[in-house]
């Protein structure tokens, strides 16, 4: 089923979704990638706090390519990265900042499967590449920071997105995981396809 | 005047091999969307199609990973070009960073700093092929960094033959899931030792989607490979189907009697190219 989900209003419909749910987001999120990642919960160790507040927003795995212009920013490209270079972190920045949904690409592992559960998030996927489509959705750069240090597309962008999608719910609160049960049948159909090649010899 | 047009020509191809999908791997998504069942991998197709139609009409960045500068050279030595293209290949990636724009993604990987103009120490990266003749052709691949990750050396035994490059690269490609942005173009390298081989699996994605290995032998190990990845169900986007792959292209070279090394490099859907060419009589082509 395809949906519709505005944020701040409708935070609360972000943990009913289920794997194979699809839905367009309208509502704030927040670019972290490796180096944001890092330096976040760098800042939350030392008990610092941080110039933003995740909480009520999305993390969103993108690394965007942005124009400055005398009117302002201008987003020309920010679809998702590979969300798997942020497994080693993601459970301690979740638990730190509780955002309330993941969007990236490609899925993640089972210490941020466990986490979702833990702080009842979703996680989203939106298609690799898409990042033409995803510019488009944006409409407006609420905020920068970090810019000077770790650079355009590591720094932490606010983006207040408008029906960006469609996304589709990867992982979910209950614990589903559709990256789990699509690799037993690759696996399965990987051996199949090895056996017949070692016959060959 | 020379350094001047071969710049602008080459600031040119870098901005539309950024913007606009090629029509082979347009048309190659397009056959994937018609064959794909489940309704996850039509919409996976059709996001991406949406996506490079607006790029191309609006002449945005297909993805925000414009990857770092590579270029892929043949040169002929009796071009009177030859000296300058290094220089000029430099000098229009740093405008382009600016002009196209491109995403600034060279990083010092001692220091960690980003010049932020995609140059730097051994930037731009550029793999030269001197031929004879009076024309030169450079070929632009902007990859980005999510299917690049995915590139493998496999030194096999050379008992392994045939089937144990099969199994190579069937094993890779499972085991890369939808990181790479599937559905990928596999480039394959096989022989020449480690360096070659990998450079020859990155070269042989700069040949257009379909298109087949001029010895028949390992161009029905492509078709075949293409084939048997397809089976594997990673699918669209890693999210299931029957489009894995949308093109298999093999370049080899000749092995030492100890080892067969396979080089796989991954492409993404957004199998950006751009090509320049410099005729003998010094007119330049943009395609």
């Amino acid at each position: 089923m395809e949906r519709a989900i505005v944020l701040p209003e409708e935070i609360p419909e972000l943990e009913r979704l289920r794997v194979g749910d699809v839905f367009y987001l309208t509502g704030r999120v927040f670019t972290a990638r490796d180096a944001a990642h890092r330096l976040l919960l760098e800042l939350h160790k030392r008990g610092e706090s941080i110039p933003f507040d995740p909480a009520g927003m999305g993390l969103y795995h993108c690394g965007p390519l942005v124009k400055r212009s005398a009117a302002g920013w201008r987003v020309l490209s920010a679809g998702p990265t590979t969300s798997m270079r942020m497994e080693p972190s993601e459970a301690r920045f979740l638990a730190a900042f509780h955002p309330r949904f993941i969007i990236g690409k490609g899925g993640m592992g089972p210490a941020t499967g466990a986490a979702l559960v833990q702080e009842r998030a979703v996680y989203a996927h939106f298609t690799g590449g898409a990042g033409a489509l995803a510019a488009k959705a944006i409409d407006r750069v609420e905020d920068v920071f970090f810019l000077e240090e770790l650079g355009m597309a590591e720094a932490v962008w606010i983006f207040h997105v408008k029906r960006l999608g469609p996304l589709l719910v990867t992982m979910d609160p209950a614990g589903g995981n559709l990256y789990r049960d699509l690799e037993k049948s690759i696996s399965a159909n990987k051996r199949k396809i090895v056996q017949r090649i070692e016959k060959e010899r | 005047m020379r350094e001047k047009n071969l710049q602008a020509a080459l600031v040119t191809a870098l901005k539309q091999a950024a913007t606009r999908l090629p029509d082979d791997v347009l048309s190659a998504l397009k056959r994937a969307k018609a064959a794909e069942e489940s309704s996850t991998a039509v919409r996976e197709l059709e996001t991406i199609l949406r996506n490079a139609e607006l790029a191309r009409r609006e002449e945005l960045p297909i993805c925000q990973d414009t990857g770092i500068p590579s270029f892929f050279v043949t040169a002929g030595t009796e071009s009177p070009y030859l000296p300058i293209i290094g220089e000029a290949i430099t000098e229009a990636v740093r405008t382009a960073t600016k002009s196209a724009p491109l995403r600034p993604n060279t990083v010092d990987p001692i220091t960690g700093e980003n010049p932020g103009d995609n140059l730097g120490r051994g930037m731009p990266l550029i793999d030269w092929e001197i031929v004879p003749g009076g024309e030169i052709s450079i070929d632009i691949l902007p990859k980005g960094g999510g299917s690049e990750n995915m590139s493998a050396l496999k030194i096999l035994l050379p008992g392994a033959g045939i089937p144990g490059i099969k199994r190579a690269v069937v094993e890779h490609v499972a085991a890369c899931g939808g990181l790479p942005c599937p559905p990928t173009i596999v480039g394959v390298g096989i022989g020449g030792g480690g360096m070659e081989t990998l450079r020859l699996g990155k070269r042989a994605l700069v040949r257009r989607i379909g298109s087949r290995h001029p010895v028949p032998a390992v161009a029905a190990l492509e078709a075949e490979l293409l084939e048997l990845l397809n089976e594997i169900g990673v699918g669209p986007m890693g999210l299931g189907g029957k489009t894995t792959v949308l093109s298999v292209h093999l370049e080899y070279a000749m092995r030492h009697p100890a080892s067969l090394p396979v080089g796989i490099v991954m492409q993404c859907w957004a199998d950006r190219r751009a090509r320049v060419r410099i005729f003998p009589d010094g007119r330049i082509e943009v395609s």
